[in-house]
Parts: C-alpha cells; structure tokens; sequence
C-alpha cells in the first residue's frame, strides 16, 4: 500500500518531470503567415536549391543546417528534400489550402498542418533512407493521391 | 393496462399516468410517447450509419476496395454523422425522458417543446443526410475550415443541436418540478444522477459546438473570416466532449443493467457519484487531445489538460470500471454462487441479453476503449499516433463497443416496459450482443494495429496505387494488408450483430402489444 502511493506520486510528478528530463516534446513553434508569403518563401527555396525532379515533383538539396521549406496542397507534398545525416534543419511546414496531415512513413510521425500557420519543426535526420510522406488529414476526394518523399543521404 | 386518470396526488397537472405492473412505476403518457419516438428514430439512423459501415469496411478491405473515392468520403462522413450524432443523441433524449420521468414516477414538464426538440432535431438530421448523399458535404464528421460544405449542412447540424440543448433543458426542468412535487424520496436514483451528469456535460457541449459551427455557417455566407486552429479548439469541444455525454449516459446504463439483471446495489454509492462529479469538472479540458500536434498551440496547455485533467477523468472511469463488477459479483455471491474465486462470474446469467451486453460493454470500453485513449493522449505518444486508423480502433472500442453496445442491451429492457410488446425472436436476442461485441473488438484491434503500422483513417487507398500514377508512390509495411482484412471480417461480424438488432427492434414493434409479465425481457 505504501510502497504503490509512493510510486502514484512519482508517477504523478513525472507527468510533467517528462516534459523538462524526456527531451521527447512536441514542437511548438509556429507562426502566422499568409499563403502567399508561404508560397514566395517556398518557391524561392525551391528555386536555389533544385538538383533533380521525379514525375515533376522538383528534388531540393538545402545546405546542412538551413531553412528547409514543406508545401502542402491538393494533393502533393513539395518538393522532395534531399538531406544530411546528422545535420539539424528548421522545417518549415504549411499549407496552401485545406488542413493537410503530415505523415512521415515508416516512422509514423504525424503533424497537423493549417493554411495560415506556419509550423517550425527542429529535427535532425539520423537514418540514412527514403522516407515517405502521406497525408493523413482528410484534404477532399484526391486526398489518398497525396504522397510525397524525404531522401536522407 | 390501460392509463388510469391519475389521482389527487398528482393535482395541478393535465398529465395521465399507467402504472407499470412489473416496476410499479408511474410512467407519464405524454413521456412515454417521446421516449418510443426519440428511440425509433434513434435506430433508423443506427441503420442508415450500419449501411454505410458495411460500405466503408467493404472498401476499406484491399482486396474487395467496393466504393469508388468519391462514394467513399461521402459515406465515411454519412457514417460518422449518424453514429456519432443522431444515433446517439436520439437515443440519450430517449434515455434522459426514460430517467427523468419513469424513474422518478414524475411528469415530463414541457411536453410541447419536446415536441418541438424532437422536430428540429429530425429537421437538422434529414438536411444533414440529404445534403451528404448530395455530395455536397464531404468534409467529414469533423468538417474542418477551410474545407467547405453547402451552408445547409452547417444549419443542419446547428438545428439538431438546438434540439438537443432543448432536449437538455427539459430533462433539467423536468428533475426540478419531480423535487417540487415531491415525486421521489431522498436523493435521486445513480442512474439519474449520471443521466444528470450526462446533460451538464451536454449543454457546454453544444455551446461549445455553436462557438464553432455558427461562425463557419457565417463564413460559408460570406461573413468574416474563419481560423483552422480556433475552429479545431473549439469543435473538440464539441465533437469530443459529446462521446464524454455518451460515456456518462452508458454508465448510467451500466449502473442501471447490473441492477436489472441480477439486482446488484452500488457498493458505494457516495463515491460513484464522486466519479461522476468528476467527469463534469474534468472531462471537457481532455479534449485537447485532439490539438497534442496542432501549430500554435503552448506545451504547458496541451499537456496540463491532457495528463493532469484528462487523468482526474479517468480516476473517475476506473472508479466506475471496479465498483460495477464489484456490485455484480457481491449480487450473485449473496444468491449462493461462492465456490472459488470466479464461481460467481461462471454462474452468471450470460444468456441474458441485459447481462451479456453489459459485461462485454464492460470489457471492450475498459480494456480497449480507455487504455489506447489514455495512451493516445499522451502528448510525446500522440506524435505517433495522430489521425492514424489508432485513432479510430480506439474510438471503436468507446463509442461503439462500449456505449452503442450498452445501448442494445438497455433496449431489451425498454421494448417489454415502455413499448409494452414481448421481443421478437428472443433466441436472436441471446446472441446478438455476442455477435456484435466481438465483430467490435476485432474491429477496434485491428484498426489499432493497422494504424500502428502507419495506416492513416480517413483514406480510400492505403496501396497508394493512385498516387504512384500521379506522383510518388509509397509502400506500407507488408503486414498492413492482414491488419486491414481483419478489420473487414470484424466489420462483417459486428454489421451481422447490428442487423440482428435492428431486426429484433423492428419485428418486436410488430408483436401483440401487451403488458409486461417480467423484468426478465426473455420472460417478459
């Protein structure tokens, strides 16, 4: 008795001694933007980093450690980003039109993604892969066309 | 027996009363009417929302993939509408006039705007379904902006919740006037006391759900603006918080099952109350689950009211979760069946549809439904998790194989005292819990285990064939497409239990109407 409402305590405490011991949170930074100020910066981004393109979708090769861009709209993910491994990246994720889900597959790791906002996102790539993109929200009758692809090198 | 004029005690109303010969309850005419219309209709949208299952799962399944994508959405968000909202909320006005009135022995107050609930409630349903079938609403149950739907499909929903405030407000007027006309001794019933619960929850509910349906009808019409994340908040508020009113009023119904199938009390009935209390200060601030992995919203609010507020709620399940079964077991101990530690719980009567459904109830909400949720709103876990087919496997296990599954049982009872006709096809009525609970819980655990393979919900084609021709293709793990077949065979099982259900209401309306001989509904 004694011995589960110590641990019912520490169990209760470290609800929120997770959040500064787990280094496992959620991101949070986001700021509001307005499509076509997304869309410019995105564009731009796309435009000097371009290497390659797959079936039209550009494939982008940011500099290690930069602003990385995600576009979400009816129904693709833009572009493809080609990246480091073991390098830290800002990503910077909206969307153009309806609510998108941001779903990198096989790790299952899922954002929701609104027009308007601008959502920060600080990740270091530490697998050598392809990952894929799904989207998970539903976004109108094209929604399950929407895939798009992480390449980490 | 036919209504008797009521007698001095009742003086002041208009109101005409029949003493149920089983019960010797009173039960008010007027309250008797709405109760049979509200639970019909309730059905008829279970049928239409089971309809469009059996087509969602038939496409959902890879290797049969019925539906085309178009269809596909519609129904999916046909389904969501009439299972998470009509059936429910007609069902729990049914189940709030049944407990106000018949448990009480007291006159339903208002009768008209009853009526006028019902009414704008089937008003708002019609037009949201018309609209769906349409094609011109496929924004599914949760009709994010800015996806757009026709502003009738707003109005719809609007109306049937404006019914269901009144709804509320009836019930509440109802339990004040029994308590001025001395209708009861002492404190009310526990299962009033959680019908209670359910309708406190309810109306903050539908406030909240008018904060963001209305500006997004106003937005639709061309009237300001409309923000993806507020509307999120605040439609949570609604569209999560109303499964909380369903959870109280399936509990209200398990307290009610265990008495009416082997005649438990509650073990503490102070403290059952306490849970309930709990519900209504901390259920609502768990909604925020749904944002865990939403932009712009701070750590701090996202994980105060999804571990320490959501918990406070779930002390409060657990309490019900031990001290319903505790109730049944010291029932069936105190009738002699003490042998072992489990003799009581093989002795017990599990034939009995009330009884089966209950403890499979118990079962699927307590061991799937409430562990994935509280898995789920775990803020790092939910990252995982979020608008994967997690999501929905856990919320089939609650809303479906915990309160619809409760719903079934408690009407084998309602249909031989309210309706007054014997049931239909009573060797059916034995399996039908059976059949439905465990399609369920295949359901729930596959859907689980697809979404923690990656399975998105809400998704016509998890091969991706239709992406690879337009842009970049994607492949699943392999596993998927098992995980997935399961979930269709589940969904086979659990629409063969729902047509039996619907059989057995519909062929019972038609039975001889006579007065019941027992509580027991396979004696009755």
């Amino acid at each position: 008795m004694t011995i589960a409402t110590i641990w019912c305590f520490f169990m209760f405490f470290m609800l929120i001694g997770w959040y500064y011991l787990g280094q496992q949170n959620l991101p949070t930074r986001a700021v509001r933007i307005t499509t076509t100020q997304f869309k410019a910066l995105a564009d731009k981004f796309i435009e000097d980093n371009k290497v390659g393109e797959e079936k039209g979708v550009p494939i982008v090769h940011p500099p290690a450690g930069s602003d990385v861009f995600v576009i979400a709209k009816k129904w693709q993910w833009t572009p493809i980003l080609e990246l480091e491994v073991g390098q830290t990246y800002t990503l910077h994720i909206s969307s153009l039109d309806v609510q998108h889900g941001f779903s990198v597959q096989p790790n299952n790791i899922n954002l929701q993604i609104f027009p308007g906002y601008d959502f920060i996102v600080q990740f270091t790539p530490n697998q050598v892969g392809e990952y894929s993109l799904i989207c998970n929200e539903f976004c109108s009758v094209g929604h399950h066309t929407m895939t798009g692809k992480i390449i980490v090198k | 027996m036919a209504a008797i004029a009521t007698p001095g005690s009742f003086s002041g109303t208009r109101s005409n009363f029949r003493v149920c010969p089983v019960t010797t309850f009173k039960v008010d005419l007027a309250a008797e009417r709405l109760i049979i219309w509200n639970a019909v209709t309730a059905i008829v949208a279970l049928t239409l929302g089971g309809t469009y299952a059996l087509l969602i799962a038939l496409t959902r399944w890879p290797d049969i993939h019925l539906l085309d994508p178009g269809w596909f959405y519609r129904l999916l968000t046909g389904h969501g509408m009439n299972m998470l909202v009509f059936w429910m909320v007609f069902f729990e006005a049914a189940g709030l006039y049944f407990g106000a009135c018949v448990l009480l022995n007291a006159r339903l107050v208002g009768v008209k705007l009853a009526w006028v609930a019902y009414l704008l409630m089937l008003v708002g349903a019609v037009m949201v379904n018309v609209i769906i079938l349409m094609g011109r609403a496929d924004v599914m149950f949760s009709a994010y902006p800015p996806l757009e739907a026709d502003p009738l499909f707003y109005l719809g929903y609007i109306l049937f919740a404006v019914g269901a405030i009144l709804v509320c407000c009836i019930f509440l007027a109802t339990l004040v006037m029994a308590r001025v006309e001395r209708r009861y001794e002492g404190s009310v019933p526990l299962a009033v006391f959680g019908l209670l619960t359910a309708a406190i929850i309810a109306l903050f509910t539908l406030a909240s759900g008018a904060v963001a349906l209305i500006p997004t009808l106003l937005w639709r019409l061309g009237i300001g603006t409309i923000d993806p994340g507020a509307y999120r908040v605040t439609f949570w508020g609604f569209g999560h918080s109303a499964q909380q009113v369903n959870l109280s009023a399936m509990i209200a119904i398990w307290y009610s099952l265990a008495t009416l199938t082997v005649g438990s009390k509650p073990v503490n009935e102070k403290l059952s109350r306490f849970a309930f209390f709990l519900y209504i200060l901390f259920i609502n601030l768990g909604s925020m689950h749904h944002l865990l992995v939403d932009p712009g919203l701070g750590t701090m609010a996202k994980f105060f009211n999804t571990s320490y507020a959501m918990y406070l709620a779930v002390l409060g399940s657990l309490i019900h979760a031990f001290s319903i079964p505790a109730a049944v077991e010291v029932a069936l101990r105190a009738k002699g069946y003490n042998k072992g530690l489990f003799g009581w719980l093989l002795n017990a009567p599990w034939k009995e549809p009330g009884f089966s459904s209950l403890m499979l109830s118990l079962f699927i909400f307590g061991f799937l439904g409430g562990p994935t949720g509280v898995v789920l709103g775990a803020g790092q876990l939910n990252l995982l998790a979020h608008n994967t087919w997690r999501i929905t496997g856990h919320f089939h296990a609650t809303v479906v194989g915990g309160t619809t599954l409760a719903f079934m049982g408690f009407t084998y009872y309602v249909i031989p005292l309210i309706f007054r006709r014997p049931l239909f096809a009573k060797p059916l009525v034995r399996w039908q819990p059976w059949v439905y609970g465990i399609g369920m819980a295949l359901v729930s655990i596959s859907m689980t285990w697809a979404g923690y393979l990656g399975t998105p919900r809400r998704h016509w084609d998890v091969t991706f064939a239709d992406a690879a021709k337009v842009g970049i293709a994607v492949q699943l793990p392999s596993l998927t497409n098992l995980s997935l077949t399961v979930t269709g065979i589940g969904a086979l099982l659990a629409v063969t239990g729902g047509i039996l259900y619907v059989v057995i209401c519909v062929g019972s309306l038609f039975m001889p109407k006579r007065e019941a001989r027992a509580l027991d509904p396979m004696e009755a």
